[in-house]
């Protein structure tokens, strides 16, 4: 029974002269649409996961780029680049992306992958930080993610008060909001796979960050996302890097644990 | 145009073998038609044509028109007759090229 349905599968790949994205592309959706968590990816069309699955076609790669450059560009009074501490980002990142954001002693808050690298910038490079959504924090942010790909999300909340942060998060998840008085699980938790106007509502997960969204013409972070959400349904944007945010992200993160690191991932 | 192009050609080839090109490059192919805060017309600034030579004869050179997205990608294909050069030039409305290169070894 085994080998008939490998057969069937491999027959499939030949007659649609698919390669091994294809392969990657069927791990990804078996992953997400066997269990009832599910990535944006499995709502996406074939060919916006085409795109994304071929490291060539995908766009966000020329922002993982700028990112692997910017690693080994020395900046700063300290005279030092990203790579003069931590090496070689395949092995010292790969666990980054599935484990952030991860708790800030010094700021008594949750701190994400972006707040990170300005972090590592203002304090051991002496560089100043970058801006939030400029191509060089995209691009680092992609960059590091993207050797993290493939590993299953898992934010541990034990540290400081992340726990307390991620209850704060959920609050803002199911507090209706905006002049469409709205919450996040109006649309994320009892619509996802249904239409909204012409666009398919997925859960809203966030392992894909950052993304390059083909509305918006090139990357953008995961707070960006948040922003044009909250404008939505007719609410007040937060800051970039906003404590509302950081909490969501914090909580959001809780609710897509196990699904693999996608980023820089391509959406509608 | 920010970032370096991508460009993916198989590093070798069997001679008569077809083999597939891609490129990617950065670029925010602005239309002409939008119009900045203050409602004057950002002038249009798109890639106008991409070129693609092997060993100097020209093999495929495509025009461009404001319809196509930012960052534009091309996949093609091209037989592998001798090793050689691939050079790939994309230019656009400030006069700007951008080149790249890709050597191909083929027995």
């Amino acid at each position: 029974m085994k080998r008939t349905l490998m057969g069937v599968a491999a027959a499939g790949l030949m007659a649609f002269g698919l390669s091994a994205t294809a392969a990657e592309m069927k791990a990804i959706d078996k992953a997400s649409t066997t269990s009832a968590v599910r990535s944006g990816f499995s709502y996406a069309i074939s060919e916006t996961r085409e795109m994304q699955t071929d490291d060539i076609q995908n766009p966000s790669f020329l922002w993982v780029d700028i990112g692997e450059e910017q690693w080994g560009t020395v900046d700063g009074e300290a005279g030092k680049s990203c790579e003069s501490c931590h090496g070689n980002a395949a092995d010292t990142m790969a666990n980054v992306g599935s484990t952030y954001p991860v708790w800030d002693p010094a700021t008594k808050k949750p701190m994400n992958v972006e707040l990170r690298i300005n972090k590592c910038r203002a304090e051991n490079m002496k560089a100043k930080p970058w801006k939030y959504e400029s191509d060089e924090l995209l691009g680092m942010t992609a960059y590091i993610k993207s050797v993290g790909r493939g590993k299953p999300i898992h934010v541990s909340l034990k540290d400081g008060d992340m726990e307390a942060w991620s209850k704060k998060g959920e609050q803002f998840y199911y507090q209706r909001r905006g002049l469409l008085d709205l919450s996040c699980a109006h649309c994320h938790e009892q619509n996802p796979g249904n239409l909204i106007r012409a666009e398919t509502l997925s859960q809203g997960q966030t392992n894909g960050f950052p993304t390059y969204r083909l509305k918006w013409q090139k990357l953008g972070s995961l707070h960006r996302r948040f922003r044009g959400c909250n404008n939505n349904i007719r609410a007040e944007p937060y800051a970039y890097g906003s404590d509302e945010y950081l909490a969501l992200e914090t909580y959001l993160a809780q609710r897509g644990a196990n699904l693999p690191v996608e980023g820089p991932s391509v959406r509608k | 145009m920010s970032a370096k192009p991508r460009v993916k050609v198989p590093k070798k080839a069997a001679k008569g073998d077809i083999i597939q090109i891609k490129t990617l490059i950065s670029h925010k192919m602005e239309t002409g038609t939008r119009k900045d805060k203050n409602g004057n017309v950002i002038p249009r600034n798109i890639i106008n044509k991409f070129v693609c030579s092997f060993n100097g004869t020209e093999i495929l050179s495509a025009e461009l028109f404001p319809s196509v997205a930012a960052n534009p990608y091309f996949a093609f294909s091209a037989r592998a007759t001798e090793s050689g050069t691939f050079e790939f030039a994309w230019s656009d409305d400030d006069g700007k090229t951008v080149t790249a290169t890709e050597k191909i070894t083929v027995s």
